[in-house]
């Protein structure tokens, strides 16, 4: 056997073992006289061999085995010291009692094999055992945190709209008055712009707001992009309201606008469809009644259908028994919006709406207090997963 | 608007049958929203009855009730007389009250309550005689109806009640009032009579216009009235075109206003005040009028209609006393107009006003006004009315002498004056009719999608009150329309498209989906967020939106010096708090509150973010705001995009308690600034763009646990660091949480390119590690960068795997290990290869740092 050094850096140290020294060993037999060796009479080699398999038969573990092998096949066994004598022998004897040790030793390294595999096998069975760990309770070591509920569905949303072939953009929250209002065709006296509860910035003549709707990016897009135009517009919009169950005063929308040769309200009502078919369910349609916003015209309220009774309960605690659930609002671009953005209206007519995203979340989810949504309570998110 | 239904049924023909339910559904299809609707509640049956008998039974809680008979005819089935139990006293046998009974329904505040027969103070009381305030129609409750007092007896002999006749109809419990939302372009659904005509374009049900009423015409003696507006609305449009005076003489106006007009004030909203004003109350909700009376006897002087003065005030009757603004329109008296009596359609002051018992005639005005000047004056004083609501959405300014007429004829029969013979009718309208409109009749089709016939376009427009003519040859399948008087809001062609589409109904619209065009979808920013967004919670962040507003106190908590430049953040005119009239300049700013919220509900481990935008600070510009129905020119254009403040997107995180949770499988480990650094680090991978680190100083973090990440061209990404022990105090939040914001807008357009790859090598990799001894000021990122720069192109990777401070080297020393890692693109290293490149490495440090190899 050779000692193992490790690391080739310490030359210093002797790099062989010594070979263990033997004792008792036969003379050379140097004059070829016939010498009766006890230890490779067939018996004697028979007597080794069986107390050798008694010995691995008897081993239960891999220790005793190898306490076993040590003795019955390691170098100073009988066996091996038996092996040595053969140069003591005769040169005739000594072709058989080679084989005689050789087939013997055989034996007994097979049985050390076989019982090795055993014990192994043995072994590593148990260990299996032993290893086992109760996960039924939940290791919750790093929990998986959360998307807010907001901004998926508004994504969501958005990803209905780019699935028919629309492009999505944003604006700015703090945007100048005429881009949210006077771009829009909401004249500084219209009773529209004053129903707006809008947000100024300071000095109030300083012509910039905070956005009361994603409207005004209809107007940032047809000026930076022109027409053909098909856009979606995911954003964060504000109105003076109090935080209530019901209310917030800073709130999402999801616009869309296409302007196009040729679109009618039936494209308007075709898009709504798809869209509330996408977030509320197969065979859920839109539905429009008459409305008004000065930068539509003609206008239109939008409904969904109710994807709980589909109308077909007069007792639906989700729509309160109409069928219909308010969405939000849409109509023809007023061409007054179109001029304003340098779009030539006797060629290109479009469409337009908005929606909530906080009521389209709410239906969706069933969630009945705003607040829950505001308040940024981890225990809320808990309850979706990142896809919604 | 409240619509009493037997009020719109005396102008348009109802159904026998109709319900409030029903009247509102069909106003809805043509454009109204639905707000309400409003019944008494009352059920029947509600019967008149005559007590026979009364006795009173004193109880033993000193109570003493009534046990009566009372007949109530056939209307309890037998004809017998009905025992009921009664607490009230006054009333007397042979009285007609009001019996409800069993089966029959009361309002009450905890929802409707069914009559039945029940057993009481020892009888079986079926029924009850009734209150005013049980049946919801007065606040009286100390006793029961009698009905000769509460209606009068003539009333009862009128309507020859006996007992057992039904009372819900003669009490008025069968009323329904229909709540509607009027879209702000439809003024003249603010009456009656425009929801009348609505209904009827919705149903087709016949229309009695109650404007078309005999007028008395106008005559040249009636009261000097001038308009003498020298400075019309936007040097062009005079503030008032038409105005009409009556005057009614004699009149006593401590009368009683009569009861049906009181109930259907009340209905509709309003409360009765006394006769003149409910007069003029009504006309104004029966045909969108709005009037104004005064009192004949203190006005001296023509009436002059004129635009205010400098200096002038006017203390108007919701007693706030107003200084007027040079292009407010006013009514005034003398010959120079020198009386203020009135902001022009908005509100009256107190001088000329008509005092019941003093008053006894009476100047009715009935005018029209120019709808922006009202919507401007109005708007400036933050002062809204009925008057200023109609005015400002347009009147009908051919209503205006029927108007008149209307509330003359009201207060002669009601207030028993008579009517002057003369009438002054100012009309300076520059025609009586509206302009003209041309209508390409394919338009309709063209625009809705619905195939609509040229002559069902026609059939529509003159079904709303316009004029259509057919345009000259030249022009074929075009034609000319005028809109009605009262529809000021049809103005273009689309707007007439729209009553098309609205009267034909939107549910004929189809649905198709137009064939986009196509495009990118998400820009790359838009998918950035996203990523980021995804990989924070993946780590276990909770995504959180929290409102932008802040106010200083905040900066002084966060310890932002006096003069940081995060404190001049743009500041909103009307805030919704005092408190936090500032727009944030940093998410930091806002997000910390959410964590506190939810540590303070009981979750204790808590690490959250948001994305969202920042308005930066130091904003001064102002944005011009040019006019509607234009596009401004580009310089405009470009002016009104430059005022508005930068607002680049963030990521902020926020992080307090355990980052592993303790439990079953062992302990935890507390969230610390390294698990912060990590996070932001991990959003610069998450966009694939290299940062660097560089220790900071920055507010609000711990001044010595603070990391500065930046591009390599040194741009500034963020910081990530432990909150300063102060800011976590003054916050309530727990010790030691930390925090990071980063400026996406930076970090996705340092990511906005098409990363290449490099060819990976398989040669092996060679390991050698160096320990540096250098001073403890100096830092691990630097040592590391000095080293990185040191090894060449050889080197694959470097960390920093222990440090060690003590004994074994100097007090002011720190002993580095890295483990740095050599591979080659072509070739196995040799050793002297992978030790020169160390050895370098080790002497830039040497350099930089005066690292020693220990
Ligand atoms: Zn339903």
């Amino acid at each position: 056997m050779t000692a193992k050094v490790r690391g080739q850096d310490k030359p210093g140290r002797d790099r062989c073992g010594g070979v263990p020294r033997l004792a008792q060993v036969s003379g050379p037999n140097t004059n070829y006289d016939p010498v009766e060796v006890a230890a490779l009479a067939p018996e004697a080699v028979e007597a080794d061999v069986a107390a050798a398999l008694s010995a691995v038969a008897a081993a239960s573990d891999l220790e005793q085995l190898k306490a076993a092998r040590l003795a019955h096949a390691g170098e100073r066994s009988p066996l091996a010291l038996a092996n040595r004598e053969i140069g003591a022998l005769p040169p005739s004897a000594k072709a058989e009692a080679g084989k005689r040790v050789g087939q013997a030793r055989g034996r007994v390294s097979q049985a050390l094999a076989a019982r090795q595999a055993e014990l192994e096998a043995e072994r590593d069975e148990r260990i299996l055992v032993e290893e086992a760990m109760d996960l039924t309770a939940v290791p919750a070591r790093r929990p998986l945190g959360r998307r807010h509920v907001l901004t998926v569905t508004a994504e969501r949303m958005a990803d209905a709209m780019v699935g028919m072939g629309w492009e999505i953009a944003e604006g700015p929250g703090v945007e100048a008055e005429w881009f949210n209002f006077d771009a829009l065709n909401f004249d500084k006296d219209h009773p529209a712009r004053q129903m707006q509860d809008t947000f100024f910035v300071d000095p109030a003549d300083a012509g910039l707001v905070l956005r009361t709707h994603t409207s005004p990016v209809q107007a940032r897009s047809l000026l930076e992009r022109g027409v053909p135009l098909y856009v979606a517009v995911p954003g964060k919009t504000f109105r003076t309201d109090e935080l209530d169950a019901t209310h917030t005063p800073v709130f999402h929308q999801l616009e869309g606008l296409a302007v196009d040769e040729g679109l009618t309200m039936a494209h308007l009502k075709g898009t709504l469809d798809r869209l509330a078919e996408a977030m509320f369910g197969e065979g859920i349609v839109s539905r429009l009644r008459p409305a008004y916003f000065p930068f539509t015209e003609p206008s239109a309220e939008m409904d969904f259908q109710c994807f709980v009774c589909r109308g077909e309960d007069a007792g639906c605690r989700t729509c309160g028994g109409t069928g219909w659930i308010e969405w939000g609002g849409c109509g023809m671009v007023n061409h007054n919006v179109l001029i304003a953005c340098g779009v030539d209206p006797d060629r290109y007519q479009g469409f337009a709406f908005g929606m909530g995203v906080e009521r389209t979340a709410m239906f969706r989810h069933g969630i009945t207090d705003m607040r829950e949504m505001i308040e940024g309570d981890v225990r809320f998110n808990a309850q979706f997963g990142m896809e919604i | 608007m409240r619509v009493p239904v037997d009020w719109l049924g005396e102008y348009v023909e109802l159904p026998e049958d109709v319900t409030g339910e029903q009247i509102a559904a069909d106003l809805v299809a043509v454009g109204l929203e639905e707000e309400g609707l409003h019944t008494s509640g009352v059920g029947g049956p509600l019967v008149v009855g005559r007590v026979l008998e009364k006795h009173p039974e004193p109880q033993k809680n000193g109570k003493v009730i009534n046990w009566c008979q009372v007949d109530v005819g056939d209307a309890n089935g037998s004809g017998e007389p009905q025992g009921i139990v009664c607490g009230a006293h006054n009333f007397e046998p042979g009285d007609l009250v009001a019996v409800i009974l069993p089966g029959g329904v009361l309002p009450t505040p905890q929802g409707p309550l069914t009559i039945s027969a029940r057993k009481t103070y020892g009888h079986v009381s079926a029924g009850m005689i009734c209150s005013v305030r049980e049946l919801g129609i007065g606040d009286d409750h100390e006793g029961i109806i009698v009905l000769p007092r509460l209606l009068g007896a003539d009333r009862v002999e009128q309507l020859g009640l006996t007992p057992g006749d039904d009372l819900v109809g003669v009490l008025g419990l069968d009323r329904e009032v229909v709540e509607v939302n009027v879209t702000p372009d439809r003024g003249y659904c603010f009456s009656i009579r425009g929801i009348a005509r609505e209904y009827s374009h919705s149903t087709g049900a016949p229309y009695r216009d109650p404007a078309d009423l005999p007028v008395d015409p106008a005559t040249d003696d009636g009261y000097a009235v001038e308009l003498r507006d020298e400075h019309p609305r936007d040097g062009e449009v005079a503030g008032c075109d038409r105005y009409v005076a009556r005057v009614v003489r004699g009149i006593d106006l401590t009368r009683q206003t009569p009861e049906w007009m009181a109930r259907r004030l009340t209905e509709a909203g309003m409360r009765p005040i006394g006769l003149a004003v409910d007069v003029t109350n009504y006309v104004m909700l029966a045909l969108g009028q709005p009037l104004h009376a005064f009192d004949l006897a203190t006005l001296d002087g023509p009436i002059v209609v004129r635009r205010a003065r400098a200096g002038e005030r006017l203390r108007t009757l919701d007693d706030v006393d107003r200084e007027l603004d040079p292009e407010d329109l006013l009514i005034t008296c003398g010959p120079d107009g020198e009386r203020v009596l009135a902001l022009a359609g908005v509100m009256g002051g107190e001088d000329g006003e008509v005092t019941p018992g003093e008053t006894t005639d009476v100047l009715i005005e009935s005018a029209h006004f120019d709808a922006r000047t009202v919507a401007r004056t109005s708007r400036r004083h933050k002062l809204s009315s009925e008057a200023a609501k109609r005015f400002e959405r347009g009147v009908d300014p051919a209503v205006t002498a029927a108007a008149a007429q209307l509330a003359v004829d009201l207060l002669v029969e009601h207030g028993g004056g008579t009517a002057d013979p003369a009438i002054t009718d100012r009309d300076e309208r520059a025609s009586t009719a509206m302009p003209s409109i041309l209508l390409d009749l394919g338009m309709p089709t063209d625009y809705v999608g619905v195939d609509y016939s040229p002559e069902r376009v026609v059939e529509v427009l003159r079904m709303i009150g316009c004029e259509v003519t057919p345009e000259d040859e030249t022009l074929p399948g075009t034609v000319s329309v005028v809109p009605p008087t009262w529809r000021p809001d049809l103005t273009d062609a689309p707007t007439l498209v729209e009553e098309v589409a609205r009267i034909d109904g939107y549910d004929k619209i189809p649905s198709v989906v137009p064939r986009a065009t196509g495009g990118r979808g998400l820009t790359h920013a838009q998918r950035s967020r996203r990523a980021v967004a995804g990989a924070l919670a993946g780590q276990g962040l909770q995504e959180v939106l929290t409102y932008p507003f802040v106010g200083a106190t905040r900066f002084d908590e966060l310890g932002l010096a006096a003069d940081d430049p995060r404190r001049a953040a743009l500041r909103l005119a009307n805030p919704l708090s005092d408190e936090a009239p500032l727009m944030r300049t940093e998410l930091l700013q806002t997000l910390p509150e959410v964590l506190r919220r939810n540590i303070s509900r009981g979750s204790r481990d808590v690490a959250l973010f948001e994305i969202d935008t920042v308005t930066l600070p130091d904003h001064s510009a102002s944005a011009p705001v040019p006019d509607v129905g234009q596009r401004p020119d580009d310089a405009t254009l470009e002016a009104i995009r430059a005022a508005v403040p930068g607002q680049p997107w963030h990521v902020a995180v926020v992080a307090a308690g355990l980052a592993d949770r303790a439990g079953w499988w062992g302990s935890g480990r507390h969230v610390d600034v390294t698990d912060v650094a990590a996070w932001a680090h991990s959003v610069a991978d998450t966009l694939g763009v290299r940062v660097r680190r560089r220790q900071a100083e920055r507010a609000p973090f711990h001044p010595g646990r603070c990391v500065e990440l930046t591009l390599d061209d040194g741009t500034t990404v963020g910081w990530a660091g432990e909150l300063h022990p102060k800011v976590n105090q003054r916050l309530g939040l727990p010790e030691r949480t930390s925090a990071a914001e980063l400026d996406l807008e930076v970090l996705v357009r340092a990511s906005d390119h098409r990363s290449q790859v490099t060819h990976l090598s398989t040669h092996p990799v060679a390991a050698s590690d160096v320990a540096l001894v250098v001073p403890l000021s100096a830092r691990y990122g630097e040592v590391e960068e000095s080293l990185r720069a040191g090894a060449g192109a050889l080197l694959e990777s470097i960390a920093l795997f222990d440090v060690y401070v003590g004994d074994q080297i100097g007090d002011d020393q720190q002993s580095l290990a890295f483990r740095m890692h050599f591979r080659a693109p072509d070739r196995t290293l040799t050793t002297e290869e992978v030790n020169a490149a160390r050895d370098a490495a080790v002497a830039r440090a040497a350099r930089d740092h005066g690292a020693v190899q220990r």
